[in-house]
């Protein structure tokens, strides 16, 4: 540790602090909401560190940068499904004829100066933004954070979560492109596959018959103001809810329930956080200038009546794409009326998927009978149960999600593409099973090995200091 | 270590090494100014450098790759800095229970039955005043019908209905027999709606040697050994746009659904449960061919009502 403290040897001030510009503004601010207490308590605050504490600030400055990006796409995107002919300079598209939307697209991707580079940026931000989020919630399930009194927050998390998917979604399909065009119609297909509403509801979003001449306004609508500020208002109130509560620590010398142990955020913290903010931007921007994503030029205007081979969803869509393509030709019908077979991987798993997720913090309370406040984290083996669930429960989505590659794999490899999907659609039941058993017996070791105490009940304070992580460790 | 029950102030605990010599301190701590300054001036060139490659017309990657240097500079000189010179002791903060306590339950609830009496009072109002606001409620979703139209036999129905309409492809043209070769396949509407995503047809040319075997009742369906079924596969709606003319199966991109050409475009394989919809074929005085009538069923992916 190198560190050289600042306040050891405070420079001299050239002028009184009282003549400071900084210092009369703060005063008058002051003078106005008397937030001098408040804001002291702010710079005091404490946080623990953690290499996988970052997760979730992650997800934050992708979503900062989300909103910075898009706010520049919008002044040159037009959601419209005029129908235009193509004139601009991209010469192999000339003359053919397309929709404003996607005519558009084309214009800020290679007549707007710096519209390429913001638009990658801004996909490449959303891939990001959903990775975050989704390892995030991974740390949080397999670390025990959702625990009582985190339940909250675990809901207000998993809202976000679908909503940043269907932002996600819905953002590159307003560019009415051939690969986008082809998820809205399975978007429609599983819409109107939901028993007794689906008809009307497909009818309603896509304001009549696929393709919908409304479809893109109101995608638009949707994607640039309804969810990002349901996304912006449940994110203030994921932080407050986590500045009320003060963050949660792992063991270590001098943690305890009842205590916060970590840096202030006046300076260290607050640096450093700034620092991973432009360090994040700074990512995304090489990425977005030269990493292609989404070339919706090669994919050409959306027709209704064709389809490329080898469509596939952005990632976080994967695992639903897979789930269709592994699901079998089954479907229920009786007395005239059906529930067709896209119903049950589009809508069944996914609604079964969420309502787990939201009820697991409950199931599990309800299983273990501890109803005590939890702020120090669990290490994964020291609950096998929830730690053997969580990885099966993992290991069956990234199934789906490779099911969805299934003719990508078949092409590649020059298999039978029913052969590879035979063999997804027994992984599936097979896998996660073997792994929870694994895992399961894996934490088992582990923690005997490290001479962890598992129980429901444990206390953390026993834990022997050698194991612990961190800098904490090293004394 | 620090006291559990002292003030909310928080404290410096235990957990640092003990510092170095202060000549190594010093030297460290010259480098690490020196390489977040560079940091810093390199962010500032970087971004003096974009600002010409944007004057000077643009240039995607060279955007990319300045903008990531100047936020990159900012973000490793703002850590350096963070590591450096900035304190990283570790305090303390005491933390309480979220759960109120027994006395401020008391005096909450008691102000708040003390206001709310007046609920328990006038029970007429409380009624009528909360139908009126489930009345407001009921009104506002009433909107959201303009939406989009009622889902009726549009579903149900493509352009064909009524028969006796040619089949034209992509430029309008209509279709005969002999522009279409054996193995071969064209995807083709309705004359005048080659406009409708539902209409969409595929006209496939089997050969005389396959083993095609139509369902009962459509033995008159076909012409020259030319069969049509809907483009529109049956479990999401993607066009079925792979013939494997040799096997005389269509294969749908999107999810891998297999339909058999040869016995009525029934599922073989993936997720559809369903056939293809056939269209009845003849043809017309000149020699182009016509759909007799509409699909033998409602095309694309299923629905609850499909079967009323």
């Amino acid at each position: 540790m190198t560190q050289v403290s600042e306040q050891a040897t405070p420079r001299p001030t050239r002028r009184s602090p009282e003549r400071l510009y900084t210092h009369r503004i703060a005063r008058w601010i002051d003078g106005r909401l008397g937030a001098a207490k408040f804001a002291r308590t702010a710079l005091n605050k404490v946080f623990p560190d953690n290499w996988s504490f970052m997760l979730g600030e992650l997800a934050l400055y992708s979503f900062v940068v989300l909103v910075l990006t898009g706010i520049y796409l919008t002044f040159f995107f037009d959601a419209s499904s005029n129908r235009v002919v193509y004139t601009g300079s991209y010469a192999p598209l000339r003359g053919v004829e397309m929709t404003e939307a996607f005519r558009s697209a084309l214009e800020l991707s290679f007549d707007v100066r710096a519209g390429l580079v913001m638009r990658q940026i801004h996909h490449w931000a959303a891939l990001l933004f959903l990775a975050a989020i989704t390892v995030h919630l991974a740390r949080v399930f397999f670390t025990g954070a959702f625990r009582r009194p985190r339940e909250i927050n675990w809901i207000i998390g998993c809202t976000l979560l679908p909503l940043a998917m269907f932002n996600g979604l819905f953002g590159y399909s307003l560019l009415d492109d051939q690969l986008s065009g082809t998820g809205l119609r399975i978007v429609y297909g599983i819409t109107i596959s939901i028993p007794l509403v689906g008809t009307w509801a497909a009818s309603l979003l896509f304001g009549g018959e696929f393709p919908g001449p409304d479809i893109i306004q109101r995608l638009y609508v949707i994607h640039i103001l309804l969810i990002p500020a349901l996304i912006a208002v449940l994110i203030a109130l994921h932080l407050a809810i986590l500045v009320r509560h003060k963050h949660t620590q792992f063991p270590g010398p001098g943690r305890r329930e009842d205590n916060v142990v970590g840096e202030r955020f006046w300076p260290t913290y607050a640096f450093k956080a700034l620092g991973l903010f432009f360090l994040t931007s700074g990512v995304l921007a090489l990425l977005g200038g030269v990493f292609q994503i989404n070339p919706i030029w090669v994919y050409g205007p959306f027709d209704p009546a064709e389809v490329s081979t080898a469509s596939q969803p952005d990632w976080y869509m994967g695992w639903l794409d897979g789930a269709l393509r592994i699901m079998p030709g089954w479907e229920i019908r009786a007395f005239g009326f059906e529930i067709p077979n896209p119903f049950f991987p589009g809508v069944l798993l996914a609604g079964v998927t969420f309502a787990l997720l939201y009820a697991w913090p409950f199931l599990e309370e309800r299983v273990t009978g501890d109803h005590a406040e939890h702020h120090i984290l669990d290490r994964p083996r020291q609950r096998p149960v929830r730690t053997a669930l969580g990885a099966a429960t993992l290991s069956f989505y990234v199934i789906c999600f490779f099911g969805a590659a299934a003719d990508v794999l078949a092409s590649t490899f020059g298999l039978s593409v029913n052969a590879i999907l035979w063999t997804f659609r027994i992984l599936v039941l097979a896998v996660p099973p073997i792994v929870a058993a694994v895992t399961y017996r894996l934490c088992k070791e582990l923690s005997a090995r490290d001479g962890l105490p598992i129980a429901s009940q444990v206390t953390i304070r026993e834990i022997p200091r050698r194991l612990l992580r961190g800098r904490a460790a090293e004394t | 270590m620090t006291d559990a029950h002292g003030t909310d102030e928080s404290r410096p605990v235990a957990t640092q090494p003990p510092p170095r010599a202060d000549d190594e301190l010093t030297r460290r701590g010259a480098r690490a100014e020196r390489a977040a300054a560079v940091s810093f001036l390199l962010a500032m060139a970087a971004a003096i450098a974009l600002t010409v490659v944007y004057w000077e017309g643009g240039q995607p990657q060279a955007e990319g790759i300045l903008l990531a240097v100047v936020l990159g500079g900012i973000g490793v000189g703002i850590v350096l800095w963070a590591k450096h010179f900035m304190p990283t002791e570790d305090v303390a903060e005491d933390r309480h229970p979220m759960e109120s306590s027994e006395e401020d339950i008391a005096a909450f609830t008691a102000d708040f039955q003390a206001g709310g009496s007046t609920l328990q009072r006038r029970r007429v109002l409380v009624a009528t005043a909360g139908g009126a606001c489930a009345a407001l409620g009921v009104a506002l979703l009433f909107p959201i019908r303009s939406l989009g139209p009622r889902p009726g036999r549009g579903f149900k129905q493509t352009a064909y209905k009524g028969g006796d309409i040619r089949v034209v492809d992509e430029n309008g043209t209509p279709v005969q027999p002999r522009d279409l070769p054996v193995d071969g396949f064209v995807t083709v509407w309705p004359d005048g709606h080659t406009d409708d995503a539902d209409a969409s047809t595929l006209l496939i040319h089997f050969r005389s040697d396959q083993d095609f075997r139509p369902e009962a009742g459509r033995e008159d369906w076909t012409v020259d050994d030319i069969v049509a079924y809907s483009k529109l596969c049956t479990h999401v709606g993607c066009p079925v746009g792979l013939y494997q003319a040799e096997l005389g199966l269509l294969l749908c991109p999107c999810h891998q659904s297999t339909f058999d050409v040869m016995r009525h475009a029934k599922p073989i394989f993936g997720p559809a449960a369903r056939s293809l919809p056939q269209l009845p074929l003849a043809l017309d005085g000149d020699g182009f061919i016509i759909a007799t009538g509409d699909f033998s069923g409602p095309v694309g992916p299923g629905f609850w009502d499909r079967g009323r």
